[in-house]
């Protein structure tokens, strides 16, 4: 039971993983202008939520199998994550806007954000990863 | 923290927020620095790698100057002469003509920079500049790939007699532009395609050029030599230009130099002063004497330098030579100091800066405002410099002494950020027709007066120094026709320019002026009568349209369903046809929808005539604007153009659809007041738009709520503008039918830009971190305008990314790409330039105390829909007391009581008062909803000067205007009486006083005022009989009369918009409107000046 809960975290932290790196691709991507405010907004706006909900099956999933460090470390990430979305102003065209990325260093911080996640997301994966491998090692 | 994403979180605290209110820019992000070399592309020496031999022959069998030097800047000046082309270069079938709205994907090589992530907040600071221009033509073809563009087209060039111009039957898709060259007898005067190599071939590293400080190394002369054209200037023979190249510099060619470099700079004994100093009167060796031994590796030659250039720097570059590196600076060719003035200030200038440095106790001070109005301070640079300089009303720096570090500009506490006005109606303009437009080849900057040259054949870049060529097309000047007087080109004297752009410069073809107008006709619009005014001031001035003989145009109405209607040619009447589909919006027919006007003008007048008759009876009071803005996108996408939405009610069906939300009891609580859009349906439509290169201007007739929050996105991101009518009604509100009229007519008449690209570019060093103004801001620094008007102004805040102690002063250049009405694609270039100061007292010296406040105004609009009101109001007070305690702590040596200010932020508390009290920021329930966020539009996109009337309005005595002093415009005399201060203490009952508040005017008239003012200008026989709601002067014969109308008129005319003349009596209900505006005095909600100035005090001096 165990190894499965670990190994379902595992595959949806890589996702996550892929997520993360793919937010830093897209926003260094405008900020190169490689790609315009409009296209590169609606292309990350439509992972937001996949991103939130992958992040909280995790946490749950952590809740419910006891395992309450894992669960605390990824609480203030999950909770951040449904937070920024419900605070959407409704005129917003969602998480990122592209009328207003370019505003106020946004697309900074937006940047750093999607850093801090990768940096996160490979810290669980190694620690997931070895929850796994002491697992099967104990049995 | 990352969360600046959320602004209510960050900024809960009210207080808390305004610790650091605005932060003056962006903190200074050091990770940013490593990724500055990539926006602007490497530009190191070594990368110096010239194209010239490849790129010579093509422009010059292409390249056709026709410059005329000051056009008035009408719409009518591309034909300019009898060898003018009339007809234009076709792009070659080859190149990619893409829609406009799409978004160029050529990329510039520049490496990502991923890496840098900022200390975030508000000060987060944009990537690097992208060094590609507009569409994808220019970035995409490094070097030599515009040339053979050229030469394609000059290939297939014919030479169309004006005559032939395409008919003005050209359907939209067929403009027919004639590939056709230049002319030809400019083209064989100097070209010399072969010749060119000399310039090209320098393996040299660009700087080393201006030369080796001392004794002349045994060949290397060449590059200071000074072989003269000029004796021969009028009609430069191409061939001796080549041969001054290949003179050899050898010791006499020195002696010479030295000799005659006596224009007072210091004498080298070598090379340096021939570049610094050389003198006209220079025997100089005659060109056909071709000194060959030269090698040919510094092939550059000087051909003369004309006395422009002859004062170079005093520092000769032979002392820098070595040390000459790269950031090192901006030294124009024909300035020694291009610096700040220090240097040369004259006694005047040093008493001046002084009397600008002594602080002024506000406390004591009672008459700070000046009696004129108030000009923009002047930058501190070299009078030559300054003379050339962009003028303060279209280019306007919050400081005009530069901070040379964030840290500096930190301390100083006051925002960093231009104000522009970039498409201001100009009186003179010069416009430069030439088929190469010379630009940065890193940065893409356009040649300006501020570039320096290095010789004849290369000038520095003062934005990335990078070192260009000078094309061989730009050593003529069509002005002076000499050749060989690059510096003397018109782009090169005058800092505001226009350029007609070729076809690098188009993504598709020029569109054609296409105009829609969309009317609400529901029962409730048809109430307020304006469709009358409207469909009566357009047919009257359908001529005066802009536009040529593509011009197009169309209708949609709409209520609950949408109308269409059809000018097919040959229908006797118009066709009305009716979509009541709204969920799935269609066009119902593809053609005839958008006619020619000139073809189909009797239908359309027709149309005019009809429309407002057709829905007297319609009793349907539904409004279906959402399906109507989808309607006329669709209509208009394929063209793009402009539309102009006609709204009266809320919107209440299909997409779109808005709730009423504002509670008026709740008005005076400032946390709940929705500033936001309740909806993205009109930003995404809006950006839809800006995609398409449509723009949509939003007329918001209405008595009721609206939600101009939501509605007015339609307009802020498509590059619109918003006009608001508050309770439009034709009987019970006629002055509002005036006011619409007016403002109508401008608005049909005034110029227009199509499919606009605006990009503001700044020295290296400096970098936008935000923008302000109706437009979509594409990239990093690509502001997509689908429409420009003259009448709209833009700020952007700045940061200073790289200290740049190194440079004596820094550059802006904003570059505005444009379809005129005309079908001429242009650019209009403004380059400012300014001095970079190294000390606090500096730095508050040349602070420009109206646009900071103008600024502030845009800032404080963002924080008010971000976080709240009262966050803004905080954050404005916070700014006047942090920049004047850092004045006091930093800048003033002795503590001195009272409220010490700098002389040029005398004003500083005075205009955040106003602005506190301005219907946007004021608090209190005498706003509405509406009024309030149209206020706020009009922050965001009025120009600087009509936002400082509306803030702080002008205050003049007019029961004694007499001709002392009085400006003479066009015969007539229009008196010019002292401006008062806004204090009910400065009005006497006795007087008659007009408030100039920018969009309301008022004339108040005081109980005891005199007998005479009120017979000679109010035509009546007594104060009592005054009407209550006077709102025109009489036209009388008397002196006084036309004087007073003649003031009004004037000061009416020099504005976009029409203000209301309101005559004002002590009893009358607008008394309290215009007490109001008595900024200095107290009202029920808000401090006098002085409470103001003591709270600033006590703050300050904590």
């Amino acid at each position: 039971m165990e190894s499965v809960v670990f190994i379902f975290s595992l595959i949806d932290c890589c996702a996550l993983i892929f997520l993360a790196v793919y937010f830093i691709i897209t926003l260094s991507d405008l900020e190169c202008d490689y790609i315009n405010a409009r296209s590169c907004c609606s292309k990350l706006n439509k992972w937001v939520v996949p991103e939130l909900v992958g992040h909280a099956i995790v946490t749950v999933l952590m809740l419910i199998s006891l395992h309450w460090f894992i669960f605390l470390l990824n609480l203030p990430v999950a909770t951040w994550n449904i937070y920024r979305f419900i605070m959407v102003p409704s005129g917003n065209m969602g998480v990122f806007d592209p009328t207003e990325i370019h505003n106020r260093g946004q697309l900074k911080s937006h940047m750093k954000e999607a850093m801090i996640k990768l940096g996160f997301h490979l810290l669980c994966f190694f620690m997931y990863l070895y929850r796994l491998v002491s697992q099967s090692a104990a049995r | 923290m990352a969360q600046p994403a959320r602004p209510p979180a960050a900024f809960r605290g009210q207080n808390g927020a305004g610790q650091q209110p605005y932060s003056n820019g962006p903190v200074q992000n050091q990770l940013m620095h490593s990724s500055d070399g990539q926006g602007y592309n490497p530009s190191a020496p070594g990368s110096y790698s010239h194209q010239m031999p490849a790129k010579v022959p093509p422009h010059q069998s292409s390249g056709q100057y026709n410059y005329s030097s000051s056009q008035i800047a009408s719409q009518l000046n591309n034909y300019q002469g009898p060898g003018q082309i009339l007809n234009r270069v076709a792009p070659p079938s080859g190149s990619p003509v893409q829609q406009a709205g799409s978004v160029p994907q050529v990329l510039p090589p520049a490496p990502q920079n991923s890496a840098a992530s900022s200390a975030g907040g508000f000060g987060a600071a944009p990537p690097g500049l992208s060094s590609w221009p507009y569409g994808q033509a220019p970035a995409s073809h490094p070097g030599g790939s515009q040339t053979s563009h050229l030469a394609h087209v000059a290939g297939t060039a014919s030479i169309h007699p004006p005559s032939s111009l395409p008919g003005n039957s050209n359907p939209p898709g067929s403009y027919q532009y004639a590939a056709s060259p230049g002319g030809p007898p400019l083209q064989n005067s100097y070209m010399k395609p072969a010749s060119a190599p000399p310039p090209v071939t320098q393996p040299l590293p660009p700087l080393h050029l201006p030369r080796p400080p001392l004794g002349p190394p045994p060949v290397a002369g060449p590059p200071l030599i000074r072989p003269s054209t000029l004796t021969a200037a009028a009609a430069p023979p191409p061939s001796s230009s080549v041969p001054q190249s290949l003179l050899n510099s050898t010791a006499n060619r020195e002696g010479d130099a030295a000799s005659t470099a006596s224009d007072g700079s210091v004498v080298q004994n070598s090379y340096d002063a021939i570049e610094g100093g050389g003198l006209m009167a220079t025997t100089h060796p005659s060109p056909a004497t071709p000194n060959v031994n030269m090698g040919r590796n510094v092939g550059y030659s000087y051909p003369n330098l004309p006395p422009g250039y002859q004062n170079t720097s005093p520092g000769a570059p032979g002392l820098q030579a070595p040390a000459l590196q790269y950031p090192d600076g901006s030294k124009p060719f024909h300035q020694p100091p291009l610096g700040p003035n220090h240097l040369t200030a004259s006694m005047g200038t040093l008493s001046l800066q002084q009397e600008g440095l002594r602080p002024v106790n506000l406390l004591q001070e009672r008459n700070i405002l000046p009696t004129t109005i108030l000009q923009a301070p002047v930058p501190n640079l070299h009078e030559d410099i300054q003379k050339l300089n962009c003028n303060p009303e279209l280019f306007r720096c919050t400081l005009t002494n530069i901070p040379q570090t964030q840290a500096l500009l930190n301390k100083a506490k006051l925002p960093l950020g231009l104000l522009l006005h970039p498409f201001k109606d100009l009186s003179q303009l010069p416009v430069v027709t030439s088929s190469t437009i010379v630009r940065c080849r890193s940065c893409r900057t356009y040649i300006n007066p501020f570039v320096s040259f290095l010789d004849q054949r290369r000038w520095k870049c003062n934005l990335c120094y990078r070192v260009n060529d000078v094309p061989e097309e730009f050593m003529y000047n069509p002005v002076t026709r000499a050749y060989g007087e690059p510096h003397k080109r018109p782009e090169v004297q005058n800092a505001t320019i226009e350029f007609m752009a070729p076809s690098e410069y188009m993504l598709r073809p020029p569109q054609p002026p296409v105009y829609l107008f969309v009317f609400d006709v529901s029962h409730n619009a048809i109430e307020t009568g304006y469709l009358n005014t409207v469909c009566q001031t357009l047919l009257d001035n359908l001529d005066l349209l802009p536009g040529n003989t593509r011009t197009k145009i169309g209708f949609i109405t709409f209520d609950s369903t949408i109308h269409f209607y059809s000018l097919q040619e040959g229908l006797s009447q118009p066709q009305m046809l009716i979509v009541s589909d709204i969920e799935d919006v269609f066009i119902p027919m593809p053609e005839n929808l958008l006619v020619n006007l000139n073809e189909n003008r009797e239908l359309i007048q027709d149309l005019l005539k009809t429309l407002p008759q057709m829905f007297t009876k319609s009793l349907e009071t539904q409004s279906a604007l959402g399906p109507a803005l989808q309607a006329a996108f669709k209509l208009m996408s394929p063209t793009g153009g402009r539309i102009s939405v006609f709204q009266t009610q809320l919107p209440s069906l299909g997409m779109g659809a808005l709730k009423s939300r504002e509670e008026p009891n709740q008005r005076s609580n400032a946390k709940d007041i929705h500033l936001t859009p309740s909806t993205d349906f009109y930003k995404k439509l809006a950006l839809d738009c800006s995609g398409q290169q449509v723009a949509v201007d939003l007329f918001l007739l209405s008595g009721q709520y609206s939600d101009l929050a939501s509605l007015g996105c339609i307009s802020r991101y498509s590059a619109g503008s918003v006009y608001y009518y508050q309770s439009y009604h034709h009987k019970h509100n006629p002055v509002q039918v005036e006011k619409l009229q007016k403002e109508l007519k401008r608005y049909l008449t005034r110029k227009i830009g199509f499919e606009a690209v605006m990009r503001i570019r700044c020295t290296k060093g400096l970098s936008i971190h935000t923008f302000h103004g109706n437009f979509f801001v594409r990239s990093t620094d690509l502001l997509s305008l689908p429409n420009v008007n003259p009448d709209a102004g833009y700020a952007v805040q700045m940061a200073v990314e790289e200290s740049l102690s190194d440079m004596q002063v820094v550059s802006f250049q904003s570059a505005l790409l444009y379809t005129s009405s005309k079908g001429e694609r242009r650019i209009r270039v403004h380059t400012m330039c300014l001095p970079v100061v190294a000390t606090l007292s500096d730095v508050y010296l040349g602070a420009d105390v109206q646009a900071i406040t103008g600024l502030l105004a845009n800032m404080a609009v963002d924080r008010s829909v971000s976080a709240s009101l009262s966050d803004a109001r905080d954050a404005l007070v916070n700014a006047v007391i942090d920049s004047l305690a850092a004045y006091r702590s930093s800048v003033l040596s002795i503590q001195q009581p009272g409220l010490m200010a700098p002389r040029s932020l005398r004003l500083f508390p005075l205009y955040v008062l106003a602005l506190l009290k301005q219907k946007a920021f004021q608090a209190g329930t005498s706003a509405r909803l509406d009024e309030r966020i149209f206020t706020m539009c009009q922050v965001k996109n009025q120009p600087l000067v009509y936002l400082m009337l509306m803030t702080h309005p002008n205050l003049y005595r007019v029961d004694n205007l007499s001709d002392e002093g009085a400006l003479n415009i066009n015969d007539k005399t229009i008196p010019q009486p002292p401006i008062l201060q806004l204090s009910v203490e400065k009005l006497s009952r006795d007087g008659a006083y007009l408030m100039d508040a920018g969009s309301v005017m008022y004339l108040w008239v005081g109980k005891n005022c005199g007998q005479n003012f009120i017979s000679q200008v109010l035509g009546v026989p007594n104060y009592g009989s005054v009407p209550q709601n006077m709102t025109h002067l009489p036209e009388l014969e008397t002196a006084e009369s036309i004087r007073t109308t003649t003031f009004i008129a004037w000061l009416r005319e020099q504005r976009p918009f029409f203000p209301i003349l309101y005559i004002v009596k002590d009893e009358s209900p607008l008394k309290s409107s215009f007490l109001q505006n008595m900024i200095e005095d107290r009202t029920e909600s808000a401090l006098s000046y002085y409470e103001f100035l003591l709270h600033i005090q006590q703050q300050v001096n904590k």
